[in-house]
């Protein structure tokens, strides 16, 4: 057997199963997003009918579309700065030679990225209990009024936000420790003999060097963040008065719900368009920065 | 600032962070063992007054917990595997072996990162239902079988392999398939239990495509019993966090025992080549 017809067997079992179940489904989708696909045809294939863009004229004039993309929208302003400034501090408090017991703290911030969101969000659903919870009593000790975390609609989109990035900070920090371990000491050597401020060894040093790693963290988890579902699931249900219904959940509801397929298609492709031009949108800026 | 001041400082937020991310796991922990009832009350206790096993006992015996932990267990195990097969399989091809096209068809791979998995999702449903798979463990499974990021990232790795060992062994006159099991699979020990790890952990906390695929009861995975559970036993704290902590601690205790091999996954994964 030659490499050549050995190359293919090797490929045939992963490029069958991507094909298969992910590049099939992924053009299946598009077209479905193009008919009424609905439980009249799940029942009988014969009722399907071709709308053209017909659903997405529909969604774009539908309110709770619109309230959804502003809610992921929302999450994924509020949620990825917030994030990524939690890990790089991290990150350089455990790259800081006056730390102590570096790889025991290193553990204790990443465990919450490998459990189980469910299981996670589950907790905090009883942490934020508007009466029992120990949020509320914590903050009644310094004289803090009860929040309803969870039922109240301008509370419950910062709870999953505050959830969120509790459970993935991690993640990022690890990133931004190798990045930080990466700069030479001698850097910051050469600046503190100059009598630079740690402030302006931040900005001046520590930023730049990590540029290529912050733009590479910050389109990964934005991708992330665009694809919220299980946190509104669990702790909210989309509730309370839909504030917290993202795209992913409407997608869920309108084609497991309602069996709407088609046009639950047509909101997956919407996001998946809007995630693309945003990626697009990080890279040209972050270029046009990089030549100024 | 003084060095000792800024020590305790840095110190201090470390430890300060550290509380704020174990905290939650360890009260779920705690009010796991309390009597029914006994988390709901003012002030809200942090040690349970009789520790009990009485929530685990109700989950096992009665929810059913054991059948999900199982299925948990079987599902992840079966992703893992196979997943594993086919993608240190493709990985490999895409690194060393030559053929028309190589690059091109890893290029357009790599593309398909882009596309969210939500995408695929609905299709992919239909496909299911047409092919009689859907309730099925399969139905988790099969999709599951060939990951993009898995190929990516045992090519990397396998990048590394010096030609000249795969060229002495078809000298002597070995086949293909030889060469991969006797020679190149040791040398990819690494990137294995690295890329296993990654996958079952990714396998078992899985949430909404499981939740899709799954219709009934009987198949259910930890995490989509413990959110139907959840919608029932709304005020049952007790027995929630004792559910929590059997979903959580198998991968929460996977991860401690293999944390050098995740994490390295995580930065080789984050480094596009």
């Amino acid at each position: 057997m030659n490499p050549q017809r050995a190359a293919w067997l090797f490929l045939t079992p992963a490029l069958l199963v991507l094909g298969l179940f992910f590049l099939l489904p992924v053009i299946a989708a598009f077209v479905l997003s193009l008919t009424d696909y609905d439980l009249y045809a799940l029942a009988d294939i014969r009722n399907l009918r071709f709308v053209a863009l017909g659903n997405y004229w529909e969604l774009l004039h539908r309110p709770l579309f619109w309230s959804a993309l502003g809610h992921t929208l929302c999450f994924v302003a509020i949620g990825v700065p917030l994030s990524i400034v939690t890990s790089l501090g991290a990150a350089m408090l455990l790259n800081s030679p006056l730390a102590r017991m570096k790889p025991l703290f290193r553990t204790a911030l990443f465990a919450p990225v490998v459990t189980t969101v469910v299981a996670v969000a589950v907790i905090w659903r009883y942490l934020f209990n508007t009466k029992y919870g120990l949020a509320n009593y914590v903050l009644g000790g310094i004289g803090i009024h009860p929040v309803d975390w969870l039922g109240d609609p301008h509370w419950a989109m910062p709870t999953i936000i505050l959830f969120a990035v509790w459970k993935n900070f991690g993640y990022n920090m690890i990133i931004f420790l190798a990045g930080l371990q990466a700069i030479p000491a001698d850097l910051y050597e050469a600046a503190r003999i100059d009598g630079a401020s740690a402030l302006r060894q931040f900005r001046h040093i520590t930023l730049p060097m990590l540029g290529p790693t912050l733009l590479m963290v910050s389109i990964l988890t934005v991708s992330g963040y665009f694809q919220l579902f299980a946190e509104p699931y669990v702790m909210t249900e989309g509730g309370p008065l839909q504030s917290t219904v993202s795209v992913l959940y409407l997608m869920y509801e309108e084609g497991f719900k309602w069996w709407n397929l088609g046009s639950a298609s047509a909101v997956a492709f919407l996001l998946f368009m809007i995630m693309f031009a945003v990626t697009a949108a990080m890279l040209r800026v972050s270029k046009r920065g990089g030549e100024a | 600032m003084s060095p000792r001041l800024a020590k305790a400082t840095i110190n201090g937020l470390l430890i300060g962070g550290s509380a704020i991310a174990l905290f939650p796991l360890l009260w779920m922990l705690s009010v796991s063992f309390m009597q029914p009832g006994e988390a709901s009350s003012l002030p809200p206790p942090l040690l349970p007054a009789h520790p009990t096993w009485n929530n685990y006992h109700e989950l096992f015996a009665r929810a059913g917990m054991g059948r999900y932990l199982l299925n948990s267990l079987l599902v992840s195990t079966a992703i893992t595997l196979l997943s594993l097969a086919f993608n240190l399989m493709a990985g490999y091809a895409f690194a060393k072996l030559r053929f028309a096209g190589r690059e091109r068809l890893f290029q357009a791979l790599l593309g398909g990162l882009v596309i969210p998995a939500q995408v695929a999702m609905l299709p992919l449903f239909l496909l299911l239902k047409y092919l009689g798979l859907v309730n099925s463990y399969a139905a988790v499974v099969v999709p599951a079988m060939a990951t993009i990021f898995g190929i990516f990232l045992v090519r990397q790795y396998a990048r590394g392999i010096p030609d000249d060992l795969m060229e002495a062994a078809r000298i002597d006159g070995a086949g293909e398939l030889r060469i991969f099991v006797q020679i190149v699979l040791p040398l990819l020990k690494p990137i294995m239990v690295t890329l296993a790890i990654f996958t079952f952990l990714a396998a078992w906390n899985d949430f909404m495509w499981p939740l899709i695929a799954l219709t009934g009861q009987e198949h259910y995975t930890l995490p989509i019993a413990l959110a139907s559970l959840s919608r029932e036993h709304v005020q049952d704290s007790e027995l929630m966090m004792a559910g929590s902590v059997v979903t959580v601690l198998p991968v929460l205790l996977l991860f401690l025992a293999l944390q050098r091999y995740y994490l390295q996954g995580l930065l080789l994964g984050s480094v596009k080549g």
